[in-house]
């Protein structure tokens, strides 16, 4: 049995923004309206998938058949202080520079 | 200089003194730069390809040369190169300048492959036409008004066009196959797991794999056959034994081949290619090899399973681009909050956005359930069906895409139809098996169109013996 409603628009504008949030997006009126438009247009689109009886299915959540082999945990100099700093966009000597956090 | 179109015809003039490196680089940097308005490279490593091609030509002359002496790479510009640039054709990384090289491409340098700049895509791998470049479209060498293909674009056209002997790409979907089937060469997908990716940036971790294109099998098997193996940086990566495949493409055996007909009955199939994909079929059966007729009932529902599980595996991966460590930062001022929302709503661009909201929407609990735990069971039942024809098969044939190449802008206002492009090379990255795309002539305006071969899991000796095979009786 389907979850979802095909009647229903999935994505709303109220749905977009929470979206947009969750995954620290913004969106102006026109690209917010082309975003909804698409997005409900491919998710009507995947769901499809209801037609499919999948109740007796575990879902497959690896691509691996092989059993983890673990290595030894050497402590090595992977990426230097420097090196790691040195894509930064605002820096200082030590750290990363971002907005002020704490009042 | 003559053009040369495989690795043994320049080792062997190299041998015989007629060529050296140092005039392959030079010819490759003349084509690149005589074919620049193809917008395949993103960077061309000029001097350092020089360099490198005058340390080689010294080695070669005390006989210390590595296997791959002679060949010229280009790579996709999603895979790490230490203090190289790479952007994944994207603005938010921009300046991103790598710190390490990956395993796969350290393993051809070691053996002395000349690595000759980095190449056009789709912004992260996400596309199929090359369209979604921040630095551009790349164009196809045949018709300047067509796409090459994508998401690697560039890697075929700079093959395609003769810009370097050999190439890498990623193929998530069909990354590597299907604009190796709109160039006219040859693209590869391992199996997953296959190839390390440590070093690869990452789309959607639990289908990406790099592939290769070369305008021959020898080349291609011989570049897995380096790269492939066992990996302490990626612990996903298989420990199976590699195979010497380049050495064990001697097909001499009746195999037993199956075509899926859903694949041939398709609605969106172009007739021109269905009567190749026809024709080549029945000169398998002409030449006394088991050719038979499958069912694959979930052919419509794969692209569906792929784009909720790719999309939410890429909302994860690319939560990592917040202008904090790395990349493109909003001169925006305000609070952090805001300058993550900035920083990415500026860097990337609509596609990657789409998929990141997506992503983001199968994922939320609302919806978990509903799309992407769906997709997972799906994700099974497709893989496990397309286990069980092959192993009743040695491979399975079908056209590696529905269309020749479209033209520039044709598909890029509707993302739905974009996604189509990949309607048959999908399936092999949703059940995680190997694939290629060989060229299978060409359609009344003389573009290609592309055969796909697919095997099973960690049965690249299999695809690519019977690939040369078809290859060297032109079957195909």
């Amino acid at each position: 049995m389907s979850l979802i409603h095909k009647e229903m628009k999935k994505v709303d504008h109220d749905t977009l923004k929470k979206m947009a949030h969750l995954s620290r997006l913004e969106f102006d009126q026109a690209n917010g309206e082309k975003m909804i438009n698409s997005m409900n247009e491919i998710l009507d689109w995947v769901e499809k998938l209801n037609e499919i009886d999948t109740d007796a299915v575990a879902p497959l959540i690896t691509m691996s058949e092989e059993v983890n082999q673990l290595r030894e945990d050497v402590v090595k100099e992977e990426l230097p202080h420097e090196k790691g700093l040195q894509n930064a966009p605002k820096r200082d000597s030590d750290y990363f520079r971002v907005p002020k956090v704490m009042e | 200089m003559k053009t040369y179109h495989s690795l043994s015809a320049i080792q062997k003039d190299i041998k015989e003194g007629k060529v050296n490196c140092t005039t392959l680089v030079q010819f490759y940097l003349k084509n690149i730069s005589e074919k620049a308005h193809l917008n395949a490279f993103l960077e061309v490593y000029e001097e350092e390809a020089l360099a490198a091609a005058q340390a080689i030509d010294q080695k070669i002359a005390q006989g210390k040369a590595g296997r791959l002496a002679g060949m010229v790479i280009g790579i996709k510009d999603v895979l790490c190169y230490a203090n190289h640039e790479v952007n994944a054709a994207s603005k938010i990384l921009s300046t991103f300048q790598s710190q390490f090289t990956g395993t796969a491409l350290q393993r051809l340098i070691d053996e002395d492959a000349i690595i000759i700049g980095r190449l056009n895509c789709d912004e992260f791998a996400m596309g199929s036409s090359n369209e979604n470049s921040a630095y551009g479209p790349c164009l196809n060498e045949l018709d300047n008004t067509r796409v090459p293909g994508g998401s690697s674009g560039g890697s075929a056209v700079a093959v395609q066009a003769d810009l370097c002997l050999v190439s890498l790409g990623s193929d998530t979907g069909g990354s590597v196959r299907q604009p190796a089937a709109f160039c006219g060469i040859v693209g590869l997908k391992p199996t997953y797991s296959r190839i390390s990716r440590w070093g690869l940036i990452a789309y959607a971790s639990s289908f990406d794999t790099i592939g290769v294109f070369s305008k021959n099998i020898p080349d291609n098997a011989l570049v897995l056959e380096i790269m492939a193996g066992a990996d302490e940086h990626d612990s996903t990566v298989s420990k199976k034994p590699v195979p010497a495949y380049s050495s064990l493409l001697n097909f001499n055996k009746k195999a037993k081949v199956a075509y899926i007909k859903e694949t041939i009955h398709s609605e969106g199939l172009n007739p021109e290619i269905k009567e190749r994909t026809l024709a080549t079929l029945e000169k398998l059966k002409q030449a006394g090899h088991e050719v038979e007729e499958v069912s694959f009932p979930y052919l419509d529902y794969i692209l569906p399973t792929y784009y909720i599980l790719t999309t939410a595996e890429a909302s994860a991966n690319l939560s990592r681009f917040d202008g904090v460590r790395y990349g493109h930062r909003s001169e925006a001022t305000g609070d952090l909050e805001s300058l993550y929302k900035k920083t990415r709503s500026e860097g990337f661009g609509e596609e990657v956005k789409r998929r990141i909201m997506l992503g983001t929407f199968v994922l939320s609990a609302s919806y978990y359930d509903a799309y992407f735990t769906k997709a997972q069971k799906v994700r099974r039942l497709i893989k496990e069906k397309t286990e069980e024809l092959l192993k009743d098969h040695d491979v399975l044939v079908m056209p590696t895409t529905p269309t020749v190449a479209f033209k520039l802008g044709e598909h890029s206002s509707n993302p739905l139809e974009m996604y189509l492009a990949d309607l048959y090379t999908v399936q092999a990255n949703v059940a995680g098996v190997p694939a290629i795309s060989i060229p299978n002539g060409v359609d009344s305006q003389g573009l290609p169109i592309g055969l796909q071969i697919v095997g099973k899991a960690f049965d690249e000796a299999t695809v690519f013996a019977f690939a040369d095979y078809l290859m060297q009786n032109q079957l195909n």
